[in-house]
């Protein structure tokens, strides 16, 4: 049993996911260096013309018009509003989905039930549909006027689209996929052996989740709560439907960029798409330690 | 239990082990319902509302013209970019695996930044470099050009994600067989490479094309949203239910949602396929 400790499980199998640095030259490698830097060229000019310098145009741009009034868009009133309901969000919307998806997953794998294909599908739906689609789906359900119960809490004083739950109800559909198939695969790999022992021993089934199952798939859950939070971050198609878009009130940071541009403000546009690209690189970062963590381990 | 004593390759038979069955229905309960309650009666919704009316008025939404140029440039483009998508993400997946050079690390994790980036983001980059006061003295804000560019942007990480791992794996024995009997290097990678990577490459290609199919927030500011030219299926149906017309926008939904499941289900097919092999 102690030889088949979960982490390195994977390994032994042969199925580590990063690439192994030792390259035995195969007849593809060598022959004719024309063509293989022909191939690397093209690839690194695709990506320049279509990726990387489009990004550094962000930065370059917001710095054109003169970094401080361009600045002046993200810490005005509504700008800062802005980033306090994009952050307010966040916090809500991915704990949420983090406790369901971890749930999810554990009874995906760990369950055998009929309907459970379905339940599968289902999961992905958020990826395959448009975040238009969503927040329309939203409004018909939630709405205050036409929607099939948004009626009833209408009626109770609640109101949920056009207003911060409809905002969090979207972010929390857009980005509900990513723990469940970040934890799923680890959950399959590390096996249930070690929870089964652990109930052997005694220990009840919190005990167990706590100190042995948590434990191992902890870098599955980091990696699908730092590509949650980035989702919800950026939300904007969703949120654009059910949020109503009202400045100073239930716009969020990509919303908010959008207006600046509509109101041609587009150094403070740039500025506050800028914040969103450092956000986004930042979390480009994390997702790299987490796979150097998850190798080491 | 007797079995779990100490061999560990043994796999104990799962109904043998069932600790806490009130707590596994109490979990599955739970997810059930919250899956129901955020995702199946949402859409239920949508498909609901469009058909309320009688199938008759869901076909005239569904195919009034502004709709249909929409939905055709909408899937016409996400056809284009996957086409495009299957080649350059394989070369670049092959780039990635095979070739060396300083700062391949870089280029790698940076490919990844279509996922993190916000999509009004990625819209307004490609507005930076390629707009109308371009410093390349390239336009395509506005164009068809410009549609497809953003989703290209979106879509880039799916196939390059999707072969690379495949390619890393990929047995180089069989390679060299050909090599050693004769083969040239195009018949070995159409012969050998190629088969062996057609799995993940339909897989990411099936993932890009249901995302291009539903993008949105890249094309707002990018693709002008002019009727007939440039507005895609989302932009339309964002367009309805900004004019409180939500039957029409469900109609329009309720096909891009069936052409989204369609793949979906092609995907799970290309997937088991690729597992039996």
């Amino acid at each position: 049993m102690e030889a088949s400790a979960f982490p390195i499980s994977g390994e032994e199998q042969g199925l580590e996911k990063r690439p192994k640095d030792k390259r035995p030259k195969g007849p593809l490698d060598g022959g004719s260096k024309w063509a293989r830097w022909a191939l690397r060229y093209s690839v690194l000019f695709y990506l320049a013309a279509l990726l990387i310098i489009p990004v550094i145009m962000i930065f370059v741009r917001t710095f054109e018009d003169g970094f401080i009034e361009s600045f002046d868009a993200v810490t005005s009133e509504a700008g800062l509003h802005a980033l306090k309901l994009t952050i307010i969000t966040v916090l809500i919307a991915v704990p949420i989905n983090t406790v369901f998806g971890v749930l999810t997953a554990l009874v995906l794998v760990r369950q055998k039930f009929r309907g459970k294909a379905f339940l599968n599908a289902l999961i992905d739906i958020p990826f395959a549909i448009s975040p238009v689609v969503i927040g329309l789906a939203l409004i018909l359900l939630y709405g205050p006027r036409d929607g099939f119960v948004g009626e009833w809490f209408f009626e109770q004083g609640i109101q949920i689209i056009f207003s911060t739950p409809g905002i969090v109800l979207a972010c929390i559909f857009v980005s509900l996929p990513f723990v469940v198939r970040e934890v799923v695969p680890v959950l399959r790999e590390i096996g249930d052996e070690q929870e089964q022992a652990a109930t052997t021993l005694g220990a009840g089934p919190w005990q167990t989740f706590w100190r042995v199952t948590l434990p191992s798939i902890r870098w599955g859950v980091t990696y699908g709560v730092v590509l949650s939070t980035a989702r919800v971050l950026g939300e904007f198609g969703a949120v654009s439907v059910v949020s109503g878009r009202i400045s100073g009130q239930t716009e969020t940071l990509p919303l908010f960029v959008r207006k600046q541009f509509e109101v041609f403000n587009q150094g403070g546009g740039y500025a506050a798409a800028m914040v969103l690209a450092a956000l986004a690189l930042l979390t480009l970062l994390l997702m790299n330690l987490i796979n150097k963590k998850e190798e080491r381990v | 239990m007797s079995g779990s004593a100490q061999p560990a390759a043994v796999r104990l038979p799962r109904p043998a082990f069932r600790p806490r069955l009130g707590s596994a229905l109490l979990s599955r309960g739970i997810v059930v319902t919250w899956l129901s309650v955020m995702v199946l009666i949402p859409l239920a919704a949508v498909v609901f509302r469009s058909f309320e009316d009688g199938f008759g008025s869901f076909w005239d939404y569904a195919t009034n013209p502004q709709a249909l140029d929409a939905l055709r440039l909408t899937v016409l483009a996400a056809l284009a970019v996957t086409a495009i998508n299957v080649v350059a993400g394989t070369a670049i997946a092959w780039v990635l695996v095979r070739d060396d050079f300083p700062g391949k690390k870089l280029i790698n994790s940076m490919i990844d930044l279509p996922f993190a980036l916000p999509t009004i983001v990625a819209g307004i980059t490609l507005l930076a470099l390629y707009g109308n006061d371009s410093p390349v003295g390239i336009t395509v804000a506005y164009t068809v050009a410009g549609v497809i560019m953003a989703l290209l942007f979106v879509t880039l990480p799916f196939v390059v994600r999707a072969v690379q791992p495949t390619l890393i794996e990929l047995d180089r024995d069989m390679e060299e067989a050909a090599a050693s009997l004769g083969a040239s290097r195009f018949t070995i990678f159409r012969r050998i490479v190629l088969p062996n990577l057609r799995p993940a490459i339909l897989a990411g290609a099936a993932l890009a094309f249901a995302r291009a199919i539903g993008e949105f927030g890249s094309l707002i500011l990018l693709s002008g949203n002019i009727p007939g030219k440039t507005e895609v299926a989302s932009v339309f149906i964002f367009g309805q239910i900004e004019s409180g017309n939500t039957t029409g926008a469900a109609a329009v939904s309720v096909v891009l949602l069936a052409i989204s499941l369609a793949i979906l289900v092609a995907l799970g097919a290309v997937a088991r396929r690729g597992e039996a092999i």
